[in-house]
């Protein structure tokens, strides 16, 4: 965090919350209530004004969320090469409705707009890492590779 | 196919690293500038005619020359917060060259007497940003930032930020706010940046592309530079083709290349597949009108596009082949305006969402006849059409979610009448099959 506060001036540190939200995510996996305190006291900021940024942007989660955050484009491009099946595909595949956690807390499935690699259509992220030109064959290989890395429950 | 001047490192092994880079003549046009006095740093790029590549087009010499000459900090935005749908050019900018946009930075920012340099990028591009901050470690480490830039005695810090998903931080006012540590609501302007902009400091913002471009120009010279364009827009230009075309990618092309050209030739977009017609381009990013399919011998260039009320936008062409349903996608269009309205202005934040409402009701088969008039009355009441940029919001969000709804009705009516009549979507795959169940091969 202090690396983030450094780069910037004097009085302006309020500009550190949004990558002190991200370490907070990158810690945590979401960013509780309590933690927005934090990122206030450290950024010289107030909780109302960090709250206002986390609501705003779509990546930071406000609750707890999947081991794994499925994310899959359904923007023009994306769709005009068949977003709308892979999304059905995983729907089924995955026991779960767009936007929810799987039972198991293992998978959470988003829509989402546009990410910027049409040209690899369709395309989805997981945990922030990018799979392009998808087919339902690598979306049920993507799948099988995530849950082997997941640990046996005892 | 163009002289490639911009791309002419991509795809090559270890085409990241500053060693590459410097074996390829990179840092040379940085020795040059740094010798120059900044006023003539800017009035060469004035000269080169280049243009910004952000969407706008707006001449970025002259965006420079806006900034006053006063004491105290001044900044430079790199805006890679790239998120129009069909635009992925920066993303492969910062992928295969990404010392081509740390020259170019540091060149901006001695023009500008800039000490400092934020290059904010959309959050989603997590590897991307982990690239630059790669580039700009190995530039501290060889003395090209830091507190003597090649031992000029001119001292340069430059940071990546990460946004973190929020299309409108791409408007450059908002990205400014959002920096700033606030949600990303664009502002009111004037005052331009370039005169009250990040921390109430004279700031300039300018695309990914546009920056990457300066090493070229003084590499090869702006009045060269300038020859390559057409009068009014030097250079050529990162295009990015996506949808039902054989070879979507990014292309460098020449600003006298038609759409049917980029569509078709063989190294471009390489034809449709399957046998398939074109039906209908979107020209320049999902904001800009929608071109039909007898409307595309045209140059993919901003002023050629602009005599025809369109725009070049970011350069990103999508191509719809005639299996499209068009309903389907404006509704998919409309349906990602309505979830980026950042909710500041009436017009957009109430609008954008009853546009997609009705949109999917006519789609699924449920529109009324009355439905494409109240449609029309929703999109005049954000932005109406054209002129283009007149919109009632205080960004142009507003307008560009209204020009593809527009240009849509105006050019398809039938296909959404038909919808109507015919309470259902009359196409069997409306929009998209997956490649592997073959039948898009």
């Amino acid at each position: 965090m202090a690396k983030y506060l450094a780069r910037f001036p004097e009085g302006r540190k309020a500009a550190a919350i949004l990558p002190g939200l991200h370490l907070v995510q990158d810690l945590v996996g979401w960013v509780p209530p309590e933690a927005m305190i934090q990122v206030a006291e450290k950024c010289q900021s107030t909780p109302e004004r960090v709250r206002e940024v986390a609501t705003f942007y779509v990546m930071y989660f406000l609750q707890p969320k999947g081991k794994h955050v499925i994310d899959v484009c359904t923007n023009i491009s994306c769709s005009l090469r068949g977003a709308e099946p892979l999304i059905e595909h995983l729907e089924q595949k995955l026991d779960v409705h767009m936007g929810d956690t799987t039972k198991d807390g293992m998978f959470t499935l988003r829509e989402f707009e546009c990410l910027g690699a049409c040209g690899n259509a369709p395309v989805l992220q997981v945990d922030s890492r990018f799979h392009m030109n998808m087919t339902l064959k690598k979306a049920d290989q993507l799948i099988e590779d995530l849950r082997k890395q997941a640990p046996k429950k005892a | 196919m163009a002289e490639r001047l911009l791309t002419k490192n991509w795809f090559q092994p270890d085409s990241r690293s500053l060693a590459f880079y410097k074996q390829h003549g990179g840092m040379e046009s940085l020795n040059r500038v740094l010798k120059m006095a900044p006023a003539d740093v800017t009035a060469e790029v004035k000269k080169s005619n280049l243009r910004g590549r952000g969407g706008a087009g707006f001449p970025t010499g002259m965006k420079w020359s806006f900034v006053p000459n006063v004491e105290g900090p001044k900044y430079l935005c790199i805006n890679a917060d790239e998120s129009e749908p069909g635009t992925f050019k920066d993303r492969l900018i910062i992928e295969q060259d990404p010392h081509s946009l740390m020259e170019g930075i540091a060149i901006a920012s001695w023009a500008l007497g800039v000490h400092t340099c934020y290059i904010y990028i959309r959050g989603e591009y997590l590897e991307q940003a982990e690239i630059l901050e790669k580039a700009i470690e190995e530039c501290y480490a060889a003395g090209i930032f830091g507190k003597s830039v090649l031992d000029s005695g001119w001292a340069l810090d430059v940071y990546v930020h990460r946004g973190a998903g929020a299309y409108i931080c791409g408007e450059e006012t908002a990205l400014l706010n959002s920096l700033e540590g606030w949600k990303g609501w664009p502002r009111l302007k004037p005052p331009f940046p370039a005169v009250k902009g990040l921390f109430g400091a004279p700031t300039v913002v300018n695309n990914v592309e546009t920056i990457n471009t300066l090493p070229t120009i003084f590499q090869m010279g702006a009045d060269a530079y300038a020859k390559l364009g057409t009068d009014k827009s030097g250079g050529t230009k990162l295009i990015s083709i996506s949808g039902h075309v054989a070879k979507p990618g990014v292309y460098e092309i020449p600003m006298q290349t038609s759409f049917l050209d980029i569509i078709h030739k063989p190294e471009y977009g390489g034809g449709v597949p399957g046998g398939r017609k074109v039906k209908a381009v979107i020209p320049g990013g999902s904001s800009a009108p929608v071109l039909a399919a007898n409307e595309l011998d045209v140059w993919a260039e901003f002023e050629a596009l602009k005599a025809k009320d369109n725009m070049a936008g970011s350069g990103a062409i999508v191509v719809m082949d005639e299996s499209t349903c068009m309903v389907r996608a404006l509704w998919r269009i409309s349906k990602f305006y309505a979830e980026e309205s950042c909710g500041q202005c009436t017009p957009c934040r109430e609008g954008t969402p009853w546009m997609e409402r009705i949109l999917r009701k006519i789609e699924e088969g449920q529109g009324e006849p009355k439905d494409l008039t109240l449609l029309l009355s929703v999109v005049n009441s954000i932005a109406p059409y054209p002129p283009i940029g007149l919109g009632t919001t205080i960004c142009a969000l507003g307008d560009a979610a209204a020009l593809p709804v527009h240009s849509f009705v105006q050019k398809f009516r039938a296909e959404f009448e038909q919808h109507i009549n015919e309470h259902r979507c009359p196409f069997p795959h409306p929009f998209g099959i997956l490649a592997d169940e073959g039948v898009r091969a």
